[in-house]
């Protein structure tokens, strides 16, 4: 297997503008769930079959001073180079692409053990559709991806996410977590060894999702 | 915009203040993340840490409405510290200019105040001119009447404690603010200024952003390569439909509106025409009369002719000081004066302010004709809430339009680069475009004058509308796009070059006054050319200097220009003050770089013209005359606020606004019923009203419902819980939204007292969907700027209760 490829999240460079979230539902064909405003920015609440592509909004103070911070966390699977999930799936009912790297779930995940896969994943992607049984979340844009294109998220973003091969993108990485490092000690590629996408953070990362980290 | 989007990556340091450009203009984030990963510096100044906030090195809070204090403390820092631009400042702006004798300000007045009238004589605010008629200077700035020093008088009350306590911005972080952004007063920094209705939705807006420009000018942030003072304008075209002229004061391409004064076309321009004996002064507006002549030859066609005064005659007039803008539009039509009204593409009853006077307004009109892609809250006034359809004698049409995608057309971008856009998909149903509905009306109306008369036939009968396309059934926007850029009307030569009727004017250096050109727009004029290519629709993707300038990519007004008054970014030898980013250049006698601001010669060689082309004297000014309100800007209150007094002067508001005083205009300025500042916004995932996107299921849900934003220490004080009802109540009306309760909003202490502070947004309203809510603009002041009559959206009084 090639390298494959990896998707760069760089939440010091995510404004929350929520392009990504809604670029996936419109290219996946995704209903939009029936929400309520519950005292945050941050809808849908959570993953569900509906949704693959999630901001997380997070905010606080800073440690001693009144200055707040808010985070946003552009959460979706982390395509893992070893998906623990796929100890569900006895029957290629997930399927990891040669090529690309990509986790994907297919139709027969109606019959997988779903609290397994969901259990199994340490950043809690994994979601089912309660009438069908079938398990989905993001696909890595699959269907695009192979046909040279960027995931939709990834294109429709003005400035966090990047798209690219898994070597050029973990130097990427490794670049702007040294620069970042000069002002926020705490700057970090999470989990970059073992997942394709790699998110940066420059404070910890519970701060902006508890599921941040494996 | 100055500049444009893609020169944000060249700042040293950003200052956003009176924007939320992260979550209203998402995609200007691309240029100021480039210009943070190269090293510069982001500060936002505002009342909520907002998305942009979150990304900037600097959060200064700042209580709504209250920049020209926060800015004047800026410029008396500048000025006392010496941190201005020396080069740039003596020799491109008027700072060395005397000010005249009678010039005097005293308790919050500029002279020449007439309380009677709210208007202010501007006869005093003038510079001293020597026998030629050229402004007086001293570049030593030794006059204790030169403007640097008039103007270091007049903020020299804007100290840091006083600053603060009308601000609320904690004076470690003001100071640390001035600091910051005043280094780029050297020559080789950029500062820029991004701005929108933060700065403008205010009694104060005009003067607001001329203080952001004085501060631009002090640090020599002007005509260079990432600097600029940067009104972020946005998808609703505010750009083209400005400079096309949507609003009532004046003419496509900034011509002012014709008055009941000047009755005929040569008093018209005569007034409209600034004149200057200075030979080094290119005063461009000087040529308004050739722009005015094209402007009526494009309307009226051969029906204008000299012994007509080209049809200037034929054009309604205001009366000399009436006030056309929205709101007395809305309060006339309250007062049952307006019978009928045409609506296209807006929603007044939900993004207007006071909409329980506006939708009341709208139950006085006989008919109304509503022009939109949706239905909305305005179209459908007459079943809103608390009115029974069968008592509203309204009669009103809906128009169904075609959407932008579904057209042909130019869209203005912030940089003012004209693109144009193709038409994508065919009209949805028996949909028109609005240029064909208008046009179509227009044919119906003349054909009605010709059988019937009318009153004032000339205008109506010779108005030239071949705008429809050859099958009839649709606006042809190529057409139109010829005739904004100009035509030839007749044979003509000029010089050794001669040019057939009907074909395009290359330029606006060759639009004339004597009827042989028309232009309806002359700003406009060679984006068309006369080989019959649409410069707007270029896509070349050369960058020859390097800086983002894209010069094949679309056309820029004026004459592809990027970065206008680019000549101020050179020294007087035409070297650019900045080598690392040259904008413009003089070599081996011409221009390299961007279109030059005119093909003079610099500062220092014969011939030479000054940079500020259309500026009378030639320079920048940082004293006026200029708006209505006063030569420099002055911190008023807004009108409804939380103190008693303004803590600088005794003049408490602007003066010169109109109060409106209908039965439904109730204002309660520190007045304990409504102790908490509103003010409002809209955010990432609606646009304006919502009229739009509350019909995009994947916008709804991420943003479903109405909310307020309140700070924690509000919440705890009055026992309210995130994401609980509560009811919001101003002195104009209430509604009903879900409590945000958040650190990124705190608590001001102004005037030594606590004030609390709570924001929400216009997007939401009571028809779609069911159970969202409603807009915030049923609490806000129907107020405007005393200029521009920007209504004050951004700042008024209410109090929250628990939903009963």
């Amino acid at each position: 297997m090639s390298d494959g490829k990896s998707i760069l999240v760089d939440t010091s460079r995510c404004t929350g503008c929520r392009g990504c979230q809604v670029a996936c539902k419109q290219w996946n064909g995704l209903a939009a769930e029936q929400t309520t405003q519950r005292g945050t920015y941050q809808n849908p609440p959570d993953f569900s079959h509906q949704t693959y592509k999630l901001v997380r909004f997070a905010e606080g103070k800073r440690e001693g001073s009144r200055e707040p911070y808010w985070y946003f966390f552009s959460d979706m699977c982390r395509h893992c180079v070893n998906p623990p999930c796929m100890v569900a799936s006895e029957n290629n009912e997930i399927v990891q692409d040669e090529e690309t790297g990509a986790v994907i779930y297919t139709e027969a995940t109606k019959n997988i053990d779903f609290e397994m896969a969901r259990g199994s994943c340490p950043y809690n992607v994994p979601r089912q559709n309660p009438e069908t049984k079938v398990v989905s979340k993001c696909t890595m844009c699959f269907d695009r991806i192979k046909s040279g294109m960027k995931p939709a998220c990834v294109l429709a973003c003005p400035t966090a996410l990047d798209f690219g091969e898994r070597e050029d993108i973990l130097k990427l990485a490794e670049e702007r977590v040294a620069e970042l490092k000069k002002v926020y000690p705490k700057a970090k590629a999470i989990d970059a060894e073992d997942v394709r996408v790699i998110f940066i953070v420059t404070d910890d990362p519970k701060k902006y999702h508890e599921f941040a980290e494996a | 915009m100055t500049n444009h989007w893609i020169d944000l990556q060249h700042s040293d340091v950003v200052l956003i203040q009176g924007s939320n450009a992260a979550e209203n203009h998402p995609i200007s984030f691309k240029w100021v993340m480039k210009a943070l990963q190269k090293g510069g510096k982001l500060i936002h100044v505002d009342p909520r840490f907002t998305r942009t906030s979150s990304k900037a090195h600097v959060y200064a809070p700042i209580r709504s409405g209250t920049d020209i204090a926060f800015i004047g403390g800026m410029i008396k820092y500048i000025i006392e510290n010496k941190k201005y631009f020396e080069d740039y400042v003596l020799n491109y702006t008027n700072a060395g200019f005397i000010v005249g004798e009678k010039y005097s300000f005293k308790d919050g007045l500029f002279s020449g105040y007439d309380p009677k009238t709210r208007r202010y004589d501007k006869s005093t605010w003038v510079l001293e001119k020597d026998e030629k008629g050229i402004p007086k200077q001293d570049k030593t700035l030794k006059h204790p009447r030169c403007v640097l020093n008039v103007m270091y008088e007049h903020y020299k009350r804007y100290d840091l404690d006083t600053v603060s306590s009308i601000t609320g911005t904690p004076k470690d972080k003001l100071l640390e603010v001035y600091e910051l952004y005043s280094s780029t007063g050297v020559k080789d920094k950029a500062g820029t200024v991004m701005y929108a209705l933060g700065q403008t939705q205010s009694t104060i807006g005009v003067q607001k952003i001329r203080s952001l420009c004085i501060l631009q000018l002090l640090l020599g942030n002007i005509g260079i390569c990432g600097g600029g003072v940067n009104a972020l304008r946005g998808e609703p075209n505010v750009q083209g439909s400005t400079d096309h002229a949507i609003l009532y004061h004046y003419l496509p391409g900034y011509l002012p509106v014709p008055r009941s004064n000047r009755q005929t076309v040569e008093q018209y321009m005569d007034a409209a025409t600034p004149k200057t004996s200075d030979p080094r002064s290119a005063n461009w507006w000087g040529n308004t009369p050739k722009y005015v002549v094209s402007l009526l030859k494009s309307w009226f066609g051969d029906a204008a002719k000299p012994e007509n005064g080209f049809g200037y005659s034929w054009l309604p007039k205001c009366d000399v000081h009436q006030n056309c803008d929205v709101l007395h539009m809305i309060d006339d039509m309250y007062k049952g004066k307006i019978k009928g009204y045409f609506c296209i593409g807006q929603n007044p009853c939900g993004s207007l302010p006071n909409s329980n006077k506006v939708r009341a307004a709208m139950t006085k009109l006989e008919w109304m004709v509503h022009v939109n892609i949706f239905d909305n809250e305005s179209a459908s006034f007459w079943k809103g809430p608390g009115l029974d359809p069968k008592k509203v004698k309204t009669e009103c049409f809906l128009l169904p339009a075609t959407a932008n995608i579904e057209k042909d057309g130019s869209q203005a971008t912030s940089g003012r680069w004209m693109q144009w856009l193709h038409k994508a998909i065919p009209n949805p149903g028996d949909c028109l475009s609005t240029g064909a509905i208008v046009t179509m009306l227009m044919h119906k109306l003349q054909a009605m004058y010709k059988k019937d008369g009318g009153a004032m036939p000339d205008g109506i009968l010779n108005m030239r509308m071949d705008y429809l396309t050859a099958d009839g059934k649709e606006f042809d926007a190529l057409k139109v796009a010829k005739r904004i850029n100009g035509e030839f009307e007749r044979d003509t030569t000029i010089g050794d070059k001669s040019y057939k009727k009907g074909q395009q004017v290359p330029g606006f250096g060759l639009l004339q006054v004597d009827g042989s050109t028309s232009s309806g727009n002359w700003l406009c004029c060679g984006s068309f050319t006369a080989d019959g290519q649409n410069l707007m629709d270029r896509r070349g993707k050369e960058d020859p200097t390097g800086l983002g300038l894209y010069p094949n990519w679309s056309f820029a007004w004026p004459v592809n220009r990027r970065i206008v008054y680019n000549r101020a970014s050179v020294d007087q030898n035409g070297n650019p003050y900045n080598p690392a980013r040259p904008l413009l250049q003089w070599k081996d006698g011409k221009w390299v770089g961007d279109v030059a601001d005119g093909p003079w010669p610099p500062m220092g060689q014969e011939g030479g013209k000054l940079p500020y082309i259309m500026k009378p004297d030639g320079v920048a000014s940082f004293f006026g005359p200029g708006p209505g309100d006063g030569p420099f800007p002055e911190h008023y209150e807004p009108l409804e606020g939380p103190l008693k007094q303004n803590l600088l002067s005794k003049q408490h508001n602007s003066p010169i606004i109109t109060i409106f005083k209908s039965d439904m205009d109730k204002i309660a300025t520190a007045d304990p019923k409504y102790p908490l500042v509103l003010t409002t916004y809209s955010a990432t995932e609606h646009w304006c009203s919502g009229g739009i996107t509350r019909w995009q299921s994947w916008l709804n849900e991420a943003m479903p419902q109405v909310y307020i934003e309140i700070s924690e220490e509000l919440a705890q004080e009055r026992g309210y819980k995130n994401g609980e009802w509560v009811t919001i109540k101003s002195a104009r009306g209430q509604l009903d939204a879900v409590a945000m309760v958040t650190p990124r909003i705190r608590p001001f202490t102004i005037d030594g007292k606590t004030v609390h502070l709570v924001g929400m947004t216009f997007n939401y309203g009571w028809l779609y969907p069911k159970n969202a809510g409603d807009t915030c603009n049923i609490l806000t002041t129907f107020v405007g700027d005393g200029n521009a009559g920007t209504p004050e959206y951004k700042a008024c009084m209410v109090n929250i209760a628990k939903k009963a």
